[in-house]
């Protein structure tokens, strides 16, 4: 946390960024909304689950680049020699990704909600909203941190993010599932759980309290945490055995 | 030994070098293609619905119509990934025993331009018979194809040349986002999805005034085989070419003066 406090410039990329491209295609694809069957009137708001999921992408450098840099340079060696454990080493790792997804998620749905997106699922939908959208994160982060561990460099860390947005434009964040037109994509969009966690944030936001979306969506990040989250512990312990 | 042909030797050697450095590496060349293809696939693939809002006037296709800022998009790309081989040829201090051994510097631009020209030939040809194996529709004639080929080498070389402006006034590959996320932002700030009418809001107001928008309304005009704003295009390509070819020479003084 500290790291990124004392480096603005980490803070400015995933915030930043995932906010240009949405103002950028809000315009750039408000004419899709006249549509049939498009389920808003407004793309801002169908478009605004996607910053959330590229701050969870930029979760996924955050939680392992960190870690692999501390690799790299022997850090993790010599903090290997003191009593410090590798759980609380885990935790302050994702503990620093967790607050950029708090503080990403906080600033994403301000900057919606003063642009004019309705929160169709009200103030309790936009604190679940929140909820999932950090739960989301670190999720990624969890990824990172095993790609950091495992493999121990920042590029192999930096390799994995394009794949992620691979992962996201092939996902139906920029379109509705039932109006892509090409059946392949559908498939893709339909087999990969990016989609589940960009649909469950987008129904809290245009079509109010949706329980199966929000099921798939926490029920995949929740998954992926304890998946990842296991695969880090193992590799944690394995890299400190090296050392 | 003239100038001229002092200045072509030493952009013959860099862009030799440079070519082998980017088809040894397939670190460098992958990133290079997979990219516009990434691209095409997502925006081809997934968007190709918005065709059928009305007012979408583009009868050769999405796919097409996509291909046309794909286009763009590599040769922009490339031109700005061979910046970051300048920049990386400073850090590791090649690039200055290079200044000292040309005995023209002028032809070490010239010669990081031909490598990124010859990528983008790379890259373009590789997208363009993926696209037309995934059904792409072209109207346009061969000669409509060689204008958008000779758009899209202009829009590489301009790049290139911003980006080594960047590259040798910085002199680190850490200048890599600077010269990336303009370029990136002009690109987005142009008709991606759909035509000029049909984008809303502040980016229509930009999009008008931007001058890709022409460059890539006269790209997608070539696959249409319906050449469209060639002299607006003309004029902003022969605008931004020679801004950047003063961008890049004043680059070249700053890193003389730095030694």
């Amino acid at each position: 946390m500290a790291h990124v406090l004392r480096q603005p410039a980490l803070l400015a990329t995933p915030i930043l960024f995932p906010l240009i491209l949405l103002a950028i295609n809000a315009s750039g694809l408000s004419a899709a909304t006249a549509l049939p069957g498009f389920p808003a009137t407004s793309y801002l708001d169908f478009a605004l689950a996607i910053p959330f999921m590229q701050g969870a992408l930029f979760a996924t450098l955050n939680g392992g680049q960190d870690l692999a840099r501390d690799i790299q340079s022997g850090f993790l060696d010599r903090l290997a020699l003191t009593p410090m454990t590798g759980g609380a080493l885990l935790a302050g790792q994702l503990g620093g990704a967790l607050f950029m997804g708090v503080v990403s998620a906080v600033l994403y749905l301000v900057v919606g909600i003063l642009f004019g997106v309705g929160i169709a699922s009200g103030v309790g939908g936009a604190l679940v909203l929140l909820v999932l959208a950090i739960t989301i994160s670190f999720a990624f982060a969890c990824f990172g941190t095993f790609v950091g561990l495992r493999a121990g460099s920042g590029e192999a860390v930096q390799g994995f993010f394009p794949l992620f947005f691979v992962l996201l434009f092939l996902s139906s964040a920029f379109f509705p599932r039932d109006l892509i037109e090409h059946d392949w994509f559908r498939t893709v969009a339909t087999y990969n759980p990016v989609s589940y966690m960009v649909e469950g944030l987008r129904s809290l936001v245009i079509s109010g309290w949706d329980g199966q979306a929000l099921a798939q969506a926490f029920g995949i990040s929740a998954i992926a945490i304890v998946c990842f989250l296991s695969l880090s512990v193992r590799a944690l312990r394995t890299r400190l055995v090296r050392t | 030994m003239s100038k001229p042909a002092r200045t072509r030797s030493v952009a013959l050697v860099i862009a030799w070098r440079g070519i082998h450095n980017v088809f040894t590496n397939p670190a460098l060349v992958l990133p290079s293609v997979l990219s516009p293809l990434f691209f095409f696939v997502a925006f081809a693939g997934g968007l190709s619905g918005v065709q059928n809002v009305p007012q979408f006037d583009f009868p050769t296709g999405y796919s097409a119509f996509q291909f046309a800022f794909v286009t763009l998009q590599a040769a922009a790309f490339g031109g700005v990934f061979t910046g970051f081989s300048i920049a990386s040829d400073y850090e590791l201090g090649f690039a200055r025993r290079l200044m000292l051994a040309a005995p023209n510097r002028g032809g070490i631009v010239i010669g990081y331009v031909i490598v990124a020209l010859v990528r983008a030939i790379f890259v373009l040809s590789v997208v363009f018979i993926v696209a037309l194996i995934s059904g792409m529709n072209v109207d346009g004639s061969l000669s409509n194809m060689l204008s958008l080929l000779a758009l899209a080498l202009a829009v590489s070389a301009t790049a290139t040349l911003w980006s080594a402006g960047i590259a040798l006034r910085l002199r680190t590959i850490q200048a890599g986002p600077i010269m990336q996320m303009p370029v990136f932002i002009l690109l987005f700030l142009a008709p991606v999805y759909v035509p000029l009418p049909l984008v809303a809001g502040w980016v229509h107001d930009v999009a008008t005034i931007n001058p890709l928008t022409a460059l890539l309304e006269a790209a997608r005009g070539s696959l249409a085989g319906d050449p469209t704003k060639v002299a607006t295009t003309t004029v902003c390509l022969a605008g931004m070419f020679a801004l950047s070819v003063i961008w890049a020479r004043g680059g070249m003084r700053s890193a003389e003066r730095a030694g």
